[in-house]
């Protein structure tokens, strides 16, 4: 507690250059990780493969970004994930009895965007601590998600839909296009907007931000809401990228999407972190799973690793900050 | 907040109404409309399914007095499961297999009091990073694939009966008691009390907190072992994915059994009748025939609305 209000009062110059030197370090490690990995296996440094990287953090960004400025607020949002899962069910539905791809873009945003709103709401209105509140909603999102899809799958979009996920634009793939665009509206919005610099004073003190006059409860409504439309869009690009929906999609996504958030250094205590930060950390987790697949090891073995990024990612911040 | 958390023993009686009318407010409904839920037959199933869930909500109640979460205890117990079945396979020795959940499972509830305690990671990311570790362990040790053929040994201790009463119900009530002793008769108790209310006073008094609250973490662990035998009875086999999401189960117990998130109160009978009430809910919407998904979505209803009710309760 006390170190948060020590980097709060801290006048803001030292504040950006530690922020830089904590930049520099995750920086470096992508470098590391890229150089080993092009060391270790020929095919890591393909055009191919470099894209696919590129395509699959992007997916990871979208969850974690909107993620992002919930932890900001020192909260947490543990439905994204089965959030995504909803969302692309019912987009794929629309889709399929529409035969819109916009409807169906739009509903999964909206559902995603609902969501986050009642997430909000429980946080809010209800003061349930956020982690257990979300963690409630996890829970009802599968249950709707499993009796809404009754073990049904949902395949074949239309091709146009299929281009937002897996097509390419002058050799880039689209999904990458998106992560720049939602990368400068994310940074613009926290660093360069009113509000924005007030999701940072709730997370640092939420109390102080109440006595100045900030609307707490409404901006956290707006930040729980945007990290549900933000999982809305993911879902939406999921979906065009399989090119089908189960109800089982979102049970990976979670865990990956707080690792990105911590291991991009947001301070899970509030106030503290970037957005670019964010896909930092959505690509050095991306370049992990990605080496251990090019090195043949099992898919069984990720959510270990990622578990362990997890804690080694909050420890690692914990104890840099501690320091300072 | 901090000023609230009064370390006392809980008054029972202040609290029976919010158990004990969900409890007969499910029993009367699904009596109601669930053909054959009150027979006894059904009755007595609901109380051995319920089983697993006590050996879990009964450490998690301690682990939330604390104001922790474990949200790994059904990852965990997955991957104890999954040992008592390899291990009991290979050495043909159900004690041995029991031994080795034990083991693996007070290991992940030691490294989670570890992380909680010393490095001071809030405990709901800690958890759920071993939670992946758990899953991810899972499937390695499994390969993704069912443990099967393990020792009858194993499969009776589910089936078999004590005195006429079914062995699960035994060791629930056994657990039960255990608990019961430790938290309201023993100083270990009465500094579990103190972990949520007023961790000063324990170091004042000469005590490390970081040790109890590890101890805490590991009584968790060492409880999922057990429990873990008891799974591979039921499911006759070991499973990767056999108890993911029981602790959120575990968590609605507790919450619905009227332990505080935020005060350091709980209350272990709440806790056993919000077990029975999360058995009955999904037994009876089972009866019903309601798909498990629509239980997993009441169970997390029932979680938010007594988390509202708590929250009322503590601001009135």
């Amino acid at each position: 507690m006390t170190d948060i209000t020590k980097d709060a009062l801290s006048p803001p110059r030292s504040f950006l250059s530690q922020d830089a030197i904590q930049l520099f370090y995750r920086l470096l490690a992508v470098f590391l990780i890229c150089a080993a990995l092009a060391m270790l296996n020929d095919s890591f440094l393909s055009l191919g493969n470099i894209l696919n990287v590129l395509r699959q953090a992007s997916l990871t960004f979208f969850i974690a970004s909107g993620l992002t400025l919930v932890v900001l607020t020192a909260g947490l949002d543990l439905s994204v994930g089965a959030n995504v899962a909803l969302s692309a069910c019912v987009a794929g539905t629309v889709i399929h009895t529409t035969g819109s791809p916009t409807l169906g873009i739009l509903t999964g945003l909206a559902c995603g965007g609902i969501v986050g709103l009642l997430n909000g709401v429980m946080v809010t209105a209800l003061r349930i601590p956020s982690f257990i509140a979300t963690y409630g909603m996890l829970w009802v999102l599968n249950g709707l998600t499993y009796w809404y899809m009754a073990g049904e799958t949902l395949h074949g979009f239309p091709a146009g839909f299929r281009q937002i996920g897996s097509g390419y634009l002058f050799g880039l793939p689209i999904p990458v296009y998106l992560l720049l665009v939602f990368l400068g509206i994310g940074t613009l919005f926290a660093q360069r907007t009113i509000w924005g610099q007030e999701i940072y004073a709730i997370g640092a003190n939420p109390v102080a931000a109440r006595l100045s006059g900030i609307p707490v409860a409404r901006r956290l409504l707006l930040v729980y809401a945007v990290s549900g439309t933000m999982a809305g869009l993911a879902s939406i690009i999921f979906l065009s990228r399989l090119n089908s929906a189960e109800a089982d999609i979102g049970e990976s996504l979670t865990l990956p999407a707080i690792a990105a958030v911590l291991i991009g250094g947001t301070s899970l205590f509030g106030g503290v972190g970037t957005v670019f930060g964010t896909f930092i950390g959505a690509l050095i987790l991306t370049l992990v799973l990605n080496g251990m697949n090019l090195l043949s090891v099992s898919a069984n073995w990720q959510p270990l690793v990622t578990g362990i990024i997890v804690i080694l990612a909050v420890w690692l911040d914990m104890k840099t900050r501690r320091r300072t | 907040m901090r000023e609230a958390a009064v370390v006392s023993q809980p008054n029972p009686f202040q609290r029976i109404p919010g158990v004990a009318i969900v409890l007969v407010a499910l029993i009367v409904l699904f009596g109601a409309i669930a053909p054959g839920f009150l027979s006894a037959a059904n009755l007595s199933n609901v109380l051995v399914q319920s089983t697993i869930l006590t050996m879990l909500a009964l450490p998690m109640t301690l682990i939330i007095m604390t104001e922790g979460l474990d949200l790994s205890m059904g990852a965990v117990l997955t991957l104890t499961s999954l040992c008592v079945a390899i291990v009991s396979l290979a050495t043909q020795s159900m004690l041995l297999g029991l031994c080795a959940g034990i083991a693996v499972g007070a290991a992940f509830g030691t490294i989670n009091g570890w992380l909680v305690a010393i490095l001071g990671i809030p405990p709901f990311v800690a958890t759920l990073g071993t939670l992946g570790m758990a899953q991810g362990l899972s499937l390695i040790v499994s390969d993704g694939q069912s443990v099967v053929g393990i020792p009858h040994t194993v499969r009776d201790i589910y089936s078999a009966t004590l005195l006429g009463i079914p062995v699960p119900i035994v060791m629930a009530l056994v657990t039960y008691a255990a608990f019961h002793g430790l938290l309201y008769h023993t100083r270990f108790g009465s500094y579990v009390f103190a972990l949520g209310g007023n961790r000063e006073a324990l170091r004042y008094a000469g005590l490390s907190p970081n040790r109890l609250l590890i101890a805490v973490y590991a009584i968790g662990g060492t409880m999922a072992g057990i429990a873990g035998l008891l799974m591979t009875a039921r499911m006759n086999s070991g499973h990767p994915t056999a108890g993911l999401g029981l602790e959120f189960d575990a968590i609605a117990a507790v919450a619905v059994g009227g332990t505080s998130f935020e005060r350091g109160n709980g209350w272990l009978l709440g806790t056993l009748l919000g077990v029975i009430a999360v058995g009955v809910l999904r037994n009876g919407l089972n009866l019903i025939s309601m798909p498990s998904s629509v239980q997993v979505a009441s169970v997390g209803v029932l979680v938010i609305v007594a988390l509202f009710l708590d929250g009322l309760r503590s601001r009135a």
